[in-house]
Order: C-alpha cells, then sequence, then structure tokens
C-alpha cells in the first residue's frame, strides 16, 4: 500500500484481534517458517506409529473449497486434517452450486454458517481466499489463488530441501520455466528470501515476469550452479491459442526441458507435479533418485498437518505441539 | 449544449470569503452578490439587499467545478446511477456542470436515445448535465454514428469510452467527419492486443502478485497512433484519461508541434500507484490501472505545467455485488465525483506538490475550455456558478453520506482535508453542507 494510503493508526477503530489465516507467505517472519517446519518434524515422527492418528485437532471441522482441479493438495489437505481427526467436509465447484451461478461470498457463508474451524480454499482467481477470510469467521488456509500465492506448496518444499540437503541457508535453487503464470514460483520467491536461500529464475523471456524483483536468466546454462533445479510445469491451459509465450512445446522442451546431459551428478530436482513428462522434464530425469518428486508430497502431508495445527492453536513450537498432541 | 431542471435565480450574499478566480485574476478577501442566480457585484463590505447572506469567513470562494468524464450509467443501469443520483453527487463535489459518456445500454448512438436523456437531465439534473455521443454504431467499431444529427441533438463531443477504436482506418474517418459537426471526438487509448486480460499495470507489483499485466505501452501506442491521425487529419482530439508517462511525452511533442491535443487526469492517477493494489481490493481496480511512481510523476508535473489541461475524475459507479469479488472478477471502475476535490487538496495541495490555484483552474476552466463550453467565473454578469470551500474541515469518507447510488471509492474509510461547503449551480443553491 502506497504511504498515501494510510488511515493513521489513532483514527483506526478498535477491532478484535486478527484471527490467524496463511493467506501468503509475504505474511510469514523467518521465525513462523522455522516453527511450522519443526512443527512438521514432530509430526512426521508420530507418523512412524503403527497407529497414526492424532486426537488433536479431535472435534475442530476443517472444510475444503476447491474451484480448481487438485490431486495433490487436496487430498493432502483432506489426510492432514483425518490424521488430525479434525472433521472434513470436501466442496468442489463442479456439482455445488457454484454452478448454478452462486457468488463465491454466497458460497463462503452458506459455508460460514456450519461454523468451520478452518476453511481451506483453492480459487483461479487472486485473492479469493481474502475475501473469505473477510466474510467468514474461519482461519483461512490459501490452497493455491490463480497465479498469487501457493503458500503450502512453499513450505512443503522448504520442508524437502531442509530433510534432503541438511540446511537452507546458503543454497541456491533455479526455478526453470513458467514463472509468469506460476503461484508456485512466487510463493518460492518469497520463502527463499525468507530462509536466505539465492534464487536464479530461468525461461524464456515472455514467461519471466517483467519488473519481478529477482536474479533472472533465459539461459538454460544458468542450472549448472544450483543445488536444486525446481522444473515448473509448462501450464498448457493456461496458455491461449495465439499467445506465442513460446513458438512451441516442442521447442520449448529443445530449449529449456531438463534432461540428464543438462544436470551435474547429485544435482536434486524437484517439481510441483502433475508433470508433463518430454516436455518440461525428461523421463529419465523424472524417474532418477535425484528427482524428489515424491518426497515432495510426502511432506505435504506433513506440512500441512502443521499448518492446520498452527492456525487453530497459535502455533507454538514444534516440541510443545508433540506435547499437545500427546495430551489431547 | 447542457441541460439542467429548472431553477429559480436566487438572491445571496456571499460574506468576507478568500475569493479566487485564476483566470480572471482574483485572489483577495471579498463580498459576491448575486442578484437573481447571476452575480452582480464583487468587492468589499458589499450591501445585503434583504438577501440572504452566507457567512464565509474563513472559506475559498472559487468557480465551481466542471467534469469532463462521469459515467451515469443511464439508461440501462438505473440501480447504479441515474441522472438525479449522479447530478446530485456531482453538486455535493463542487461541481456546476458534469459531461456523461454515452457507454450505457443501450449505447447513445441515436439522436432518440440522446433526445431522451436531454429530456430527463430537463426534469431532474441538479447540476447542468451534457452528454456525449459515440462514434461508432453501439461502440462496436465497425459504423460511425450519424454525427451530424448527433450533434443538432445534444452531442457535446463524441467518444466510444472504454473500448478504444479499433482500427486505425475507422478513427481517420471519424476525424474527418467529426470535422463538420464542431465536436471533438475524445479517444480511449487502449491497443487490445496488449491490454487483453490485463487487470494492473504490467510491473513490479503484477509481477510479484501474479496478476495479468496492462502494459503502459498498450495506452502510449494507441495515444500515439491517435495524435498521429489528428495531426495528418488537422483535427482537434481530446485523450481522455491519461495513465502514463510515454503518453505524457507524446502529447507534449504533439502541443509542441502546435497541435490541438488536449488531454485529462483522473484524482486515482494523480494520488495512487500500483502500489495500491497489493491491498486486492477491487476498489483500486479501473481501467487504465494504477501505474508506477515514475508515471504518477509525469502526470502531475503535465497538470502543473498545463500540458494536461483538466482533472477529471471518471466516475464510474457499480453495484455492490458487482465489486464484493476477488479483484480479477470485478469490473474496471471507481467513482469520484463527491471526493475529487478533498483528496486533490489533501494529498497535491497540502503538501505543495500543486497549488490551490492551479487546482482550481484544472477543475474548471481547463475542462471548460477544452469542450468549449461557458466558463464558470467570478465576474459581474456571469450566471452564478460557484463553490464554497471549507480548507480546514477534515472528515472520513464514509458510503453512507454519498449522494452517487454507487459506492465504489477507492477512499471509503479515509481522512481527508478541505471540504465543499456549498455549491451554487446554475444560479441557485445545488448543494449545502
Amino acid at each position: 500500500m502506497t504511504s498515501i494510503r494510510l488511515v493513521r493508526d489513532d483514527l483506526r477503530p478498535p477491532g478484535p484481534p486478527p484471527r490467524r489465516h496463511l493467506l501468503s507467505i509475504a505474511d510469514l517472519t523467518r521465525d513462523d517458517v522455522q516453527r511450522l517446519l519443526g512443527t512438521a518434524r514432530t509430526f512426521e515422527s508420530a507418523l512412524d506409529r503403527e497407529v497414526k492418528k492424532l486426537p488433536t485437532l479431535k472435534g475442530r471441522l476443517v472444510v475444503n473449497l476447491f474451484y480448481e482441479s487438485s490431486t495433490r493438495t487436496s487430498s493432502s489437505f483432506e489426510l492432514a486434517a483425518k490424521r488430525l481427526s479434525a472433521d472434513t467436509l470436501n466442496v468442489k465447484s463442479a456439482g455445488s452450486s457454484v454452478d448454478k451461478g452462486e457468488s463465491l461470498k454466497d458460497t463462503a457463508l452458506t459455508l460460514g454458517a456450519y461454523d468451520p474451524d478452518v476453511i481451506v480454499i483453492r480459487h483461479p482467481q487472486i485473492g479469493a481466499p481474502q475475501l473469505v477470510a473477510r466474510v467468514t469467521d474461519a482461519h483461512v488456509v490459501n490452497a493455491g489463488d490463480g497465479k498469487h500465492q501457493h503458500p503450502t506448496q512453499a513450505l512443503l518444499d522448504l520442508y524437502t530441501v531442509q530433510q534432503e540437503l541438511g540446511r537452507l541457508e546458503g543454497l541456491h535453487v533455479a526455478i526453470v520455466g513458467d514463472v509468469l503464470h506460476s503461484r508456485v514460483a512466487r510463493s518460492l520467491l518469497q520463502a527463499f528470501e525468507l530462509v536466505g536461500i539465492r534464487c536464479t529464475l530461468v525461461g524464456p523471456p515472455a514467461l519471466l515476469p517483467r519488473g519481478l524483483h529477482a536474479e533472472m536468466t533465459t539461459d538454460i546454462d544458468a542450472i549448472r550452479d544450483a543445488d536444486v533445479v525446481y522444473v515448473l510445469r509448462m501450464q498448457q491451459e493456461r496458455m491461449e491459442t495465439g499467445a506465442n509465450y513460446v513458438p512451441s512445446l516442442r521447442e520449448y522442451a529443445a530449449r529449456w526441458g531438463i534432461t540428464p546431459d543438462r544436470l551435474r551428478p547429485g544435482q536434486k530436482v524437484m517439481h510441483p507435479g502433475p508433470m508433463n513428462r518430454g516436455v518440461e522434464i525428461d523421463p529419465r530425469v523424472a524417474d532418477s533418485v535425484d528427482a524428489l518428486v515424491e518426497t515432495q508430497v510426502r511432506s505435504g502431508l506433513v506440512i500441512r498437518m502443521a499448518v492446520l495445527y498452527d492456525v487453530l492453536t497459535g502455533g507454538p513450537v514444534g516440541v510443545r505441539a508433540l506435547a499437545a498432541a500427546e495430551v489431547a | 449544449m447542457l441541460h439542467t431542471k429548472p431553477r429559480t435565480g436566487e438572491d445571496i450574499v456571499i460574506r468576507g470569503a478568500r475569493v479566487l478566480d485564476p483566470v480572471e485574476g482574483i485572489d483577495a478577501m471579498l463580498d459576491v452578490r448575486i442578484d437573481g442566480g447571476t452575480v452582480a457585484a464583487v468587492g468589499e463590505r458589499l450591501d445585503t439587499n434583504a438577501h440572504r447572506v452566507v457567512d464565509a469567513a474563513g472559506l475559498v470562494l472559487a468557480p465551481a467545478f466542471v467534469d469532463p468524464h462521469v459515467h451515469l450509467r443511464t439508461p440501462g443501469r438505473e440501480d447504479e446511477e441515474t441522472i438525479a443520483s449522479g447530478t446530485a453527487a456531482a453538486a455535493a463535489g463542487g461541481y456546476c456542470a458534469i459531461l456523461a459518456m454515452p457507454n450505457t445500454e443501450p449505447v447513445v448512438d441515436s439522436a432518440a436515445t440522446l433526445g431522451a436523456l436531454v429530456e430527463t437531465a430537463g426534469r431532474e439534473a441538479e447540476v447542468a448535465v451534457g452528454f456525449l455521443a459515440s462514434i461508432t454504431r453501439g461502440q462496436r467499431g465497425e459504423e460511425l454514428t450519424e454525427m451530424a444529427e448527433l450533434a443538432d441533438a445534444g452531442a457535446v463531443a463524441f467518444s466510444d469510452d472504454g473500448v478504444p477504436v479499433a482500427s486505425a482506418g475507422m478513427m481517420r474517418r471519424a476525424l474527418q467527419y467529426a470535422s463538420i459537426t464542431g465536436r471533438k471526438l475524445a479517444l480511449h487509448c487502449e491497443e487490445r492486443s496488449l491490454s487483453h486480460d490485463g487487470h494492473v499495470h504490467e510491473g513490479a507489483v503484477a509481477a510479484e502478485l501474479g496478476f495479468h499485466g496492462y502494459p503502459s505501452v498498450a495506452e502510449s501506442v494507441m495515444v500515439e497512433r491517435d495524435l498521429a491521425l489528428a495531426g495528418f487529419e488537422g483535427q482537434p482530439i481530446h485523450l481522455l484519461h491519461l495513465s502514463s508517462a510515454e503518453s505524457v511525452a507524446a502529447l507534449r511533442r504533439a502541443r509542441d508541434r502546435g497541435m490541438a491535443a488536449s488531454a485529462e487526469v483522473t484524482p486515482h492517477h494523480l494520488v495512487l500507484t500500483d502500489e495500491a493494489v497489493r491491498s486486492l481490493d477491487p476498489n483500486v481496480k479501473m481501467n487504465p490501472p494504477l501505474r508506477a511512481a515514475e508515471d504518477r510523476a509525469a502526470l502531475l508535473a503535465a497538470l502543473a505545467d498545463g500540458a494536461i489541461e483538466c482533472i477529471a475524475t471518471d466516475h464510474a459507479p457499480h453495484a455492490l455485488h458487482e465489486k464484493d469479488v476477488p479483484f480479477e472478477a470485478a469490473p474496471f471502475g471507481v467513482t469520484g465525483l463527491e471526493t475529487a476535490f478533498a483528496v486533490l487538496h489533501t494529498h497535491l495541495v497540502l503538501p505543495g506538490a500543486l497549488s490551490l490555484s492551479t487546482l482550481v483552474e484544472r477543475m474548471s476552466a481547463g475542462p471548460a475550455r477544452v469542450f468549449g463550453l461557458d466558463r464558470p467565473r467570478v465576474a459581474v454578469g456571469a450566471a452564478a456558478n460557484l463553490v464554497l470551500l471549507d480548507l480546514d474541515r477534515e472528515w472520513t469518507v464514509d458510503a453512507q453520506s454519498f449522494r452517487s447510488r454507487s459506492r465504489n471509492s477507492w477512499l471509503l474509510g479515509e481522512r481527508l482535508t478541505g471540504a465543499v461547503a456549498m455549491t451554487i449551480a446554475g444560479g441557485g443553491v445545488a448543494f449545502e453542507s
């Protein structure tokens, strides 16, 4: 917000303390990130047990409101809630009143009438989670809004990198591909900055956003120096015909596709999924031991458990989280 | 060319105001006497003649404002604004005259549609209102409207505002034909193949938030095209709601060549930058979008030195439910009539970026000159079109107080300094706080 548009604090009406949401990585501090990663580690150790369910969020209601198709994110939020013993309610836009033209506000008000503790929302438009947070009393978790943010993806990626490489600070990650349309890239950039990871964006000129404050290059050789190559999906559903971001997927694959010969031995490769094998990622890379794609999915579960726990409990540190889980 | 409901000229003496009329060269503590709606005397310690006396000590009396760019949403969307509500909002903002854009439902592209508006304005309008007619039928960019008949029926100028005239050939024909009417073309400059699907200025903020960018070059290439065509045809044009530094540079080059090209700028482009979009508030979504700090600086410099001659609100009312959606789903446009003076006084005049007299000139004489309207003025014999301003009054913008039927203001809850105390339009009191 520009300095011109400030209401003096002494003129603001006193309001209730803000509810905890996870809308954007931009709202988090480095301490918040460390706390969430710590909580996720605690939950991961609990998942090694024979009975994986924790009673922590028993009696709580988590609504998953998905306006876009999703496998990974929706299933892992649902499972995360269930592992913590919360009740879950899954609403998808297809087959709901959304098909009858109900506005997001009215759908949110309707679901809000059930007094959910958390609403997890994915929506094709930027700012949809903010709207839900404004019109309901629930804690809102952004599961992806348009090209804006996908904060739990960025957190699970940090968690994955930390587990695999043992640290975060001082690492170098190259993000390759369609940055323009990628909410994952936007969230990652902010998350990397918070924890001290250097980031280089690599892709075709029209898919690197103009004005973004980041290290950017069109040269695929720039991935050589990186500890991790993070491959973005070529989002064909956002590539309207005639847009000509690239001449063809064939040329994209030849120029920017991640093939074994473009990687150093031992260089780690990540991908948020779903993958287009043969376009942005060579199938040999996707199936190699250095690809962390399945680890990312597993991280997604514990990170989402940590996020649900954190927004609902005010987020004590990881050790106390487990203690709370034991007591409950 | 302007239309208003019948109003009895009033007898008033305004006592002890700082009278400020930059064009007449007046800035002094004076009394002004209005007899039957006409300024009868300007001087010290005037007789009251049993007139109503308005004690204006501490207030500024200036020529009332003229807004060359308003959307009255009538016909078609009377739920958003009517001639009565829009002109009441104008009166509350200190305006004595406004011009209404033709992008209604149906579009004002025939003498019949225009005639109905003129008739309604003659019954309902609280301040004088003039109507623009469209350049092309239905604003589809395919066939010219019957401009001669429309001019005879009262069209003040022609515009396809809201959509650009995409074809250069069509624009040339419009310039040629409009010349016989003596009316200007007022142009919305946007190259749609560059702006398409764009919601936010293409720059750092859009890149960070993930908005599809609407680059400033989408405006400036069209400004350059239209200036080239107007220069080639030797016709005057008016450029609507300029937003970018490149467009300002093109305008300056054309004016330096001696072209009759004028332009307007909105309060929101003068005060905000694309940083405001970080709030994701649909009430900072407008077309053209808020741009970068350099663009804002270029607009302000051009306004100050006169390259941009007028301030236009581009008052664009929208129904509450249409704006109560995620940013990308919201329509473009914000209201502005009731806050324009106060926000510009607060954020340009008080910090010293623009003088009060320049602000008054650009909100009053400038737009009147560009569209060939009578200039509101503090002069004996002139119809009383005056505004009393309380520069010290602080107030909070509150949707409940709007005369407009819509409340999609970017200033809701903001604290402003400077208020309209009274508007005298067409010789009568149209607003009094």
